[in-house]
This record gives structure tokens, sequence and C-alpha cells, in this order.
């Protein structure tokens, strides 16, 4: 059961505190879209094994949606932050880089 | 065997008192285990085996013991599978073994044992193929009577559970002397410190096998250091608690065994520990394993090691003359205590080539036998030991000579305990010297930091020898203290001495070239009857994986998990597959460690606590006056209101009419109330609904769908337009919660530049319906607020007070009568049913409930989300089309719904169906079949019934139904074929059923 600290309230929590809501960072494709487009934003997720972000809300908190930068071998938290972007923050980066050098980075 | 003349550390020999074993009185003294009193009682045999229902003693000290589980209590105290090595005796408690019929001594099942030729593994597989019906009719019944461990209780757990959360910086788990001074070094840096041990006792084995520590014997040392540890505020030390499972982040579940025994006490038995650790220590010891030869499954074989547990701290011993096999020189302590205990020791049987260490010395110099390159070729007896085949260990079993005993201790090294360690997914290594996987501290489960947060300490890391676990747990204690943050002291470790330990030889066979008639008699899981020869047929058989291995044998499944079989039962497969062991590696470590309570895991969160049933404001009078309870969502509701003579039919039909004819009542309180408010409030649902709702008036309402982005209907409702900028937005009763979550998903994950503010309303209002031709005359004469078809026409609301309490009334209709539903506030609400149900009563109105609510909707086709929605139906297959904007630029599912097949025509679409026999009523989900077969050969199936009743008004039965293609089929006659081979034949029609002007409703 992971610990995730919500960037919010700034509360630490159980993760039973917290509702998984799936790979942040996807683009909508909404009216006008190609089918190709439209299908992998509607079924195609990211599965690895390593560096991930994720989003999450705080369902038994204050309510909000966050994200989180998680590494889903080691379990290794890099940082929760704000869910009103619409790629990972610098630092967020960063600390990742230093931490996993081999990383390809954000796509 | 009774008690020995010296000896028993853990129990108060003064005092003794009785417990019962199959109806037999039983001596014990307290501090005994429920094993420990039947041993000293000469009771051998303390169960049979699970499959071929052998005879079996009791093999360990600890929770490993894979023989000795018991049926505890009786009636609604039973409790199946009680390990007794680790369960105190309580005076009178009653205790039974298990897996025999009739009787322990006489046991039919035992005829399995001489079928064991045709029980090999893969048995069930390979057995019980042919015939198809008789694994139903004949195989599986008879196997369910013969199998299992204990009894199910019959009768509902009586006892009470708890759960309490622990927040830590230095968890440790084992309180010998490992676990003892790490806790002490954490502690005396400032850390805080929970301290956990499995058994009632702590020590450890330095309770038994006393070695020096800094000058003391480690029992005083022990005493020393528990008295230590209590005066430290920041320690806690926690006995009888069982360390269950490691996981994410440092989360760890333990079960407290609050009271073994609660009658007439209000005690919780169990107590779940939920704890949360910077690190974990784990000091869980090592487990010794047995060695694998004939016979070794006989009462009276034994760990060596249990074997001086019970001389030593229980003052009683298997047997009079004990023979000790072993691989290695830990076992000649046994043979040492045995024999100054005046236990005979006729010879010590060791594999080895020599045996030269300080304790076989010592052993010799005691003048006891010891016989090298010797292994027991087998063990002679049925319920007890009688005597043992000598041979040697390099060869193929050849007697050398037959010796008797009735006790033999077996030794085959040990195994650090490193479930805990591996939970998370710490990685071992393969220790060739000491043939065991151990720790490897460079790979440890890793936490939310990234670094590693469980530290092994003592024997549990591998190193067995007291002076390596002593010194590595101080450093364990040191290293969790500085990680969680703590400074500790400068000073010297204590230093324990024992005597040096030569090497051990990996034995897995005893002896190295045993034939098939002995390794099938070889055990090595005693709880599950898997044999070396089970073993080496699965390998021959391809399963070459360990996990396939284990669920094709069974291997380490049962409840002891394979504490003693694992290793075993790993290397014989690396031999049958001719592969180094580490290459083999071990099945998966999963918690619990040892079993825990369903119980304790469930806490309170049983009974009416288990899912709390959430009520409106008129709950008690509805339960007051006849309500039948239906589930709705986490609500409950009154299906109808039965009054004296009538079924529920009646009920229900007596509600409809009255309220087609007169006026009724609902509560509508369950209703999701959303809240939606601020500059762009309607442009936020001009994307949340299909329909365009920013262009709604003011004071005026209107029906909305939802769907998600996949283009699936998902909920709907009236929403009302409260101000320019505020929206309230009604939702199924289920939905409330998931449209609000919803609602606010896409506001702060996606159009987080929108200024909306949302809120869940729902408990805030009590909501009644006024419905039926007298609805609007029950308002009036209410007095307050204006609620004429002027005033306040169909589809708008207004706001004002209805005797003398604020309303909201909604003219909206899901009956298709004249309708208003009424919106106080909750704490009002009762007050508002008793005051519109006095006005009433001179217009015959009664309350009526959701399935009155439901033929009524249904007669006026009007859909349910859940009833007419399943996840794949979008609003164009319920003729819902109109409800979707094609003006809008966007909104969720707009997308999906312009991909094609949406607008296939064969799609399943909503229709209406009237019985043929108007007195028939399709039964929900019926499915309608045409002729011929689809490509799989089945019936040809077109579409189900999403919702079917008998409507009273039009006194026919009518349904609703997906059909394929069913917009073009209006009038045709379809048919349904029932169980029992009657077909109902429906004819299609409008949805539509009742009033299709909508007049009734618009006056």
């Amino acid at each position: 059961m992971l610990k995730l600290t919500c960037p919010y309230c700034g509360v630490t929590g159980e993760e039973t505190e917290f509702h998984a809501g799936g790979e942040a960072h996807l683009k909508r494709f909404g009216p006008g879209s190609g089918d190709e487009d439209f299908t992998n934003y509607l079924f195609s997720r990211k599965n690895p094994r390593g560096v991930h972000f994720e989003r999450w809300r705080h369902q038994y908190g204050c309510g909000k949606w966050f994200h989180a930068a998680r590494d889903t071998g080691t379990l290794e938290v890099f940082g929760t932050y704000t869910a009103q972007t619409g790629e990972p923050p610098a630092d967020i980066v960063a600390k990742i880089k230093a931490k996993r050098p081999e990383w390809e980075g954000f796509a | 065997m009774k008690r020995l003349p010296t000896g028993g550390r853990l129990i108060d020999r003064t005092t003794t008192f009785d417990m019962i074993f199959n109806s037999r009185r039983i001596t014990a003294h307290p501090g005994d285990t429920v094993a420990a009193a039947l041993m000293a009682n000469g009771e051998r045999m303390v169960g049979r085996s699970f499959k071929y229902h052998r005879p079996r003693g009791i093999v360990a000290s600890g929770a490993e013991e894979p023989n000795a589980l018991m049926n505890m209590g009786e009636g609604e105290w039973l409790e199946p599978n009680q390990r007794s090595t680790v369960t105190p005796v309580v005076k009178g408690q009653s205790f039974e073994s298990q897996n025999h019929w009739p009787s322990l001594e006489f046991d039919v099942g035992v005829i399995n044992a001489k079928l064991s030729r045709f029980f090999p593994a893969g048995f069930y597989y390979k057995t019980f193929m042919r015939p198809r019906w008789a694994w139903k009719h004949l195989f599986e019944p008879v196997i369910r009577q013969s199998a299992g461990l204990g009894k199910a209780p019959d009768q509902p757990d009586p006892d009470s559970y708890e759960q309490f959360y622990a927040y830590t910086d230095v968890l440790i788990v084992g309180g010998g002397i490992a676990g003892l001074h790490a806790a002490l070094e954490a502690g005396r840096a400032g850390a805080k410190v929970l301290l956990l041990e499995q058994n009632p006792n702590l020590g450890g084995r330095a309770l038994v096998d006393v070695v020096d520590i800094d000058g003391k014997p480690s029992p005083d040392w022990i005493a020393a250091t528990i008295a230590a540890l209590e005066d430290m505020p920041n320690v806690t030390i926690r006995t009888a608690t069982m360390a269950a499972g490691v996981f994410d982040h440092g989360y760890v579940t333990a079960q407290e065994q609050v009271a073994t025994y609660t009658q007439g006490s209000d005690a919780p038995r169990h107590r779940l520990w939920r704890i949360r650790a910077t690190r974990i220590i784990t000091a869980t010891g090592a487990i010794e394993r047995p060695l694998t030869f004939a016979g070794n499954d006989i009462p009276g074989v034994m760990l060596a090691a249990a074997v001086r547990d019970y001389a030593e701290l229980y003052a009683t011993a298997p047997g009079e003359r004990t023979i000790i096999v072993t691989n290695n020189d830990d076992a000649y302590r046994t043979a040492l205590t045995l024999h100054s205990a005046g236990i005979a020791v006729p010879v010590v049987l060791d594999a080895r080539p020599e045996a030269t260490g300080t304790l076989p010395e010592q052993a010799r110099a005691a003048g006891i036998r010891i016989e090298t390159n010797a292994a027991i070729a087998k063990v002679h007896g049925k319920r007890k030991v009688t005597s043992v085949d000598i041979c040697d260990h390099t060869g193929a079993g050849d007697v050398r000579e037959t010796i008797p005993c009735d006790s033999v201790a077996m030794s085959g090294g040990w195994s650090p305990v490193v479930h805990l360690w591996s939970h998370c997914g710490g990685k071992l290594n393969w220790d060739e010297a000491n043939a065991m996987f151990a720790p490897d501290p460079k790979r440890p489960p890793t936490g939310d930091d990234g670094e590693g947060f469980v530290i092994p300490a003592g024997s549990a890391t591998g190193d067995l020898h007291a002076t390596q676990a002593l010194a590595n747990a101080a450093e364990a204690g040191r290293q969790a203290a500085i990680e969680a943050g703590f400074t500790p002291s400068v000073g010297a470790a204590p230093l324990a001495t024992a005597p040096t330990e030569y090497p051990m030889l990996p034995v897995w066979m005893m002896p190295i070239n045993a034939p098939y008639k002995l390794r099938s008699k070889a055990f090595l899981d005693f709880q599950n009857d898997v044999k070396a020869s089970d073993v080496a047929l699965a390998a021959r058989e391809g399963f070459t994986s360990v996990e396939h291995t284990k669920r094709y044998t069974t291997l380490g499944m049962a409840t002891d998990q394979g504490k003693l079989s694992n290793i075993n039962g790993l290397a014989i497969l690396a031999e049958s597959l001719n592969t180094p062991i580490p290459q083999v590696g071990t099945t998966t470590f999963r918690p619990p460690y040892t079993p825990i309570s369903l119980a304790a895991i469930a806490g309170d969160a049983r009974g009416p606590l288990f899912k709390p049933t959430r009520k409106t404001a008129m709950d008690a009078w509805h339960d007051a006056n006849g309500a039948d309870w239906e589930p709705v969502a986490d609500w409950r509701r009154p299906y109808t209101y039965v009054r004296d003579g009538e079924t529920k039919r009646d009920a229900v039909h007596r509600e409809i009419l009255n309220t087609r004819n007169h006026v009724g009542m609902l509560d509508a309180s369950t209703l999701g109330k959303i809240l939606v408010k601020g500059p762009d409030a309607g442009k936020f649902l001009d994307l949340i609904y299909t329909n365009m709702m920013s262009s709604l008036a003011v004071g005026k309402c209107r029906y909305g769908l939802m769907c998600s982005e996949n283009g699936f209907l998902f909920d709907d409702g009236v929403v009302a337009r409260l101000s320019e900028d505020s929206f309230l937005c009604h939702t199924t009763s289920g939905g409330s919660d998931r449209v609000h979550a919803w609602m606010e998903e896409w506001l702060q994950t996606e159009w987080w530049d929108l200024q909306v503010y949302t809120a869940n309303l729902t408990e805030q209002y009590a909501q009644i319906a006024v419905v039926g031709p007298d609805a609007r005359n029950v308002l009036e004469s209410m007095g307050g607020m204006n609620v004429s078809r002027e005033a306040l026409p169909f589809m708008t609301f207004a706001e004002g007070e209805l005797a003398g309490i604020p309303a909201r009334a909604y003219r909206i209709s899901f009956s298709g009568e004249l309708s208003y539903e009424i919106a106080v506030p909750a704490s009002r609400g009762q007050e508002f049913w008793d005051a519109a149900l006095a006005a009433g009563a001179a217009h015959s109105i009664m309350p009526y409930g959701t399935e009155a609510l439901h033929v009524m909707r249904a007669e006026k086709g009007f859909i349910m989300i859940g009833d007419e929605t399943d996840g794949t139906v979008t609003p164009l297959d319920l003729n819902l089309g109109w409800a979707v904007s094609k003006k809008k630029e966007d909104f969720i599912g707009k997308r999906a719904l312009e991909r094609e097949f949406f607008h296939r025509t064969d799609r399943k679409q909503l229709v209406g169906l009237m019985p043929e026999n108007p007195d028939d009523v399709l039964p929900d989900g019926a499915h309608a079949v045409e002729p011929g077969t689809n490509i799989y050969g089945q019936k040809n199936m077109i579409g189900h019934v999403t919702s079917t009743y008998y409507s009273p008004t039009l006194k026919h039965g009518i349904a609703m139904a997906l059909i394929k293609g069913g917009a073009q089929r209006l009038g045709e006659t379809l048919s349904f074929p029932l169980e029992g081979g009657k077909v109902i034949k429906a004819k299609i029609v409008d949805p539509v059923f009742y009033d299709k002007e909508g007049a009734r409703q618009n006056v």
C-alpha cells in the first residue's frame, strides 16, 4: 500500500485515502480528430516498468486531483505535483534524471 | 512419557489443571502449549494426514508445525486448524484432532494410503476427466467429503475483533537475542521502536541453546535486556503478535492474539495491527529443515531442535529412546540435552564422512555412539516409531543394522526465515556452504525514497552462529536508527560466545541413492502428503518450473505454506532436472506468514457497519408504515407500503391506480442534487451533457443525458437553472457521487480554465413528489406559494413556502401525471411529509414506493439508467437522439458518437413489447430468439428484455427491450422461449404505452 503526499493539502496519506486515475498527461482528442488519435486517446495506455506519471485524486481528503511521478518497479515516488499542467514540471524531471540517468525523458 | 525430572523454563510445575483432547482428560501446567501438554501425556498421534490419512505426530515446536492442527472449542466457539504448538493451554478447553472419520484411531480414509501408488502427483487432473458429468455428480461430492482439514464452524462467530494503527520509526520483528538487542540499539538512539514477537515469550532459541553473552548465560542476558527495554518509554513490545506481511512503503500488518479464549470476557480475540514503519528489522530467526528418508512422517519423528525445546521449555520428550539423525553439528545439542535429561540416545547418525567439531566431541565424551556416513534407510512403526534401519548415506539403503527406538530427532540444516524480507521484493542469494537462501543485503525492498527499508538481523541474515548473529543485530539496530534520523551511541556490541560448528553437508535424499521404494515413503510436505517421488514425477512429466511443480504436486500449498518442505522440495526438483538449486529458485513468498483470521481483517466492518445504509429524512416514517425495503445504491427505499391482508403485488397495484386516479406521494430524496455555479457554469454543462444547457432560461427545467467519452450513456436527470450562474443538476439515486466526481475530474484535469464550482447537495434536501390528478389541489390546500398552471407550468420551478416550510417546487414528471417535486430542507422533510399527508387525506393521498414508480415510468416509456443501459448503450439506441445536440462543437462523447458503427441500423434499439396474452409478464432479461442459429451454432438471439411489469393501468403485461434493428420492426411479433419449454410471444410496439400525447402531465 503506497504512501502519497497530496500537493494541495500537504497531507501524506495511505493509498486507500486516494483514488488512482491512470496515466497522466493524456491529450484529449475530441470532435474532428482522426480515428487513430481518438482510439489511442481512449484505449492506449503506457504500462512501463520504471518511471511513470500517474493521476491520483485525494478522494477521502481535499478531493483534489494531482499527479505523481513514480517508479513502478522500485515504488520510489519522485514527487507529486499539480494536475493543471500538460507535462511534468522541470524540477520533477530534473530529480528523475538525477536518479535515473538512463531514463529517456518525458514523451 | 511423563514430565522430565528437571527443566521446564516456561511452565509452572507447581500447578496442574485439565484440558480435553478427543474427549480424554489431559493434565497440563500453566505455560504449556497444547502440543507440549499432549506430549507430556504420552499422546503420540495427534492427527491424520490430508491425502493418505497416515497417522501423524508433532514435528515442530513453533509456527512451522505441519501436523498438530486442532479443532479448538465447540459450537459457536469452534475454531479449526489451530496450531497446537503455539496455542497456550487453558483449564477445561477442549481440542479435537482433524482429518479422520470415524475416529483418530480407526479411520476409513487410511485406504488411500494402501492405494498410494494410484494417487500420484496430479492424480486429480489425470483421473477425474471422463465422463464429464461425473465430476459434478460423483467425484467432487466424494472428494469434498473426504478432504479438508478442520471442521468449518456452523454458527456465527461470537467474538469481536479490532484493528489498530501504529506509526513507528523502527519496527523489529522477532524477539530473540538479535531482535532484543537491535531494539536496544535503536531505542537508545531515541527512535520510536515497536518490537513484535509471534510467541507468547521473548528470547527465541537462546532460551534453549544457551550461549554466553558478555559473561552471562543467555537467559539471564535476555531477562536483563527485556528489563532495560521496558524502562525505555520510546520502546513498545508486543508478544503473541505475528507480523504477517510487509507491503509497499513500509506498511506492515500483524495479528495480535489478544486472547486465545474469550468465553466470559469482552476482550477482542484478535487485533490486526496496521503499521507504518520507516525501517523494518527482520530478526525472524531460522527454521530447521527435516531430512527426507522413508518413514520420516511416522509419529515420533521430530525436528531435532524441537525435541530439545520440549525438554528445556516444557520438561517433556517424545520418547525414552531417541535416535538423532543429522547433517550438521547443531543436532548434537539435542543429543547432549536428552542425554543429560536421562533419555537414552542409542546413536547419532551423521551423514557427513566425519564428525569432529566441538559439539560432536562433547557427545563422544559423554559416551554417545556416533556413526558417520550414516543414514536412515527406513523408520519402522505405524502409529509410533519402533525401530530404525541404518545404512550408508552414500549408498542405496542396504541395511547395516536395525536399532530399536521410540523416537527420532532429525536435522537437515537451517533455513533463515526470509518471508518478510521477500514479501515486498527483497532478493535472495543461495548460500552454497549452508545450503540455504539468505537475504542479499544489496537488493532490499525499496520505499518511497528509493532506499531499502528492510534490514535483516540475527540468524535471519544467514549468519546462524550466535556470535555473528548478535554482532549483525547491533549493526542493524544502529543502521535503522540512523536511517530513521537518529544518532546511535557508540559503544561495543555485546559478545556472544558459542562453540564453533563445522560445515554441514547438504542432504536432500537420505540415502543419496535411495530407490523408488524408499523415495515413495519419504515425505517432503507432511501437511499435503507430498513425497520425494511426487516431485521427481512432476519433473519427469515436464513441470520444470518450481511454481508449476508446486501447483501440480501441492508441495507447500497447505496452511503451513511449506515452511518445512519448500527448500527440500526444490532441491529434489533441481536434482531431478539436473539444474543448480539457485537456477530453480524459490516460489513466491506471499503474506501472511502464518494464517490470520478473516475476522481480524474485517475488524469492525461487519453487520450494520459492513456498509452503512443511507437513510432519508422520512426513513423512520416509512419503516413504521409498512415499508418493504429495497436497497438502492447505498440507500434503502420503500419498494412498496404493504397494508394488512395485501401481497406486495396488491400493494404496488393499489399505489399505482391511486396515483393515476387520485394522488400519490413519493420520497424522492435519494435523487442526486449537484449545484454547479460560476461564470462558466453553462459552458461547462454544455460539455458534460449531450444536450444544450447554456440556453436554458432561469426558472426552467430540462432533461439531460451524460455520456462517457466512449459515447455510452451513463447518467440522466433534470437540470434546473437557479440563476444566471447556477444550475442544480439532478442525477440518478446511485449516480450522485459518481457524477459529482466526474464533474470534478473534468474541471480539475481538463478544463481547469473554467470558473466553475460544484457542490453535492444531495443530502441537504428532502425531496417529495406529489403526483396525480389531485396533486395541485393538495398543494393548494397546504397553503403558500402559487402552484397554478399559469404560475408554474410544466418543466419550470418556483421557490416559496408550502405549509410554512421553505420549498422549491419543480413541475417535472416521471409518471406522466400532473406532478410536483418539492425540495425542502432535509431537517424539515418529515414535517412537510406529514403536512402533505394531512392535506391530501381529503383526496385519498397515499405514499407509493419504488416499484410503483418503476411501473409508471415504464408505462410512459421512460428509460431507467441501469435497466435500459448497461454501459454499451448510446442515447441513439434508446431513441434519445433528440437530446443529443447537433449544434454544440463539443461535449463528452460527441467524438465517439460520430463513429459510424453507432449509426448502424442493426444495433440493438429500444422497443416496447406487448405479450399476446395480456396476463403474461416476460421475465427480466428474457432473450428474443429467431429461427436458425448464429455462427457459434447457438440459438439466434436478437435482443433481450430490459424492463418488464404488469401494468394495472392497462391491465396488460408490458416490457421494454433492446432488439436488433428494433426501430424498423414495429408491429412484428417476437418469440421469447423460457425455461421449461414455454414460449411467450410479444408484439413490438411504441415504448410509450400510456398517454402518448402527454396530456395528463401538462394540465
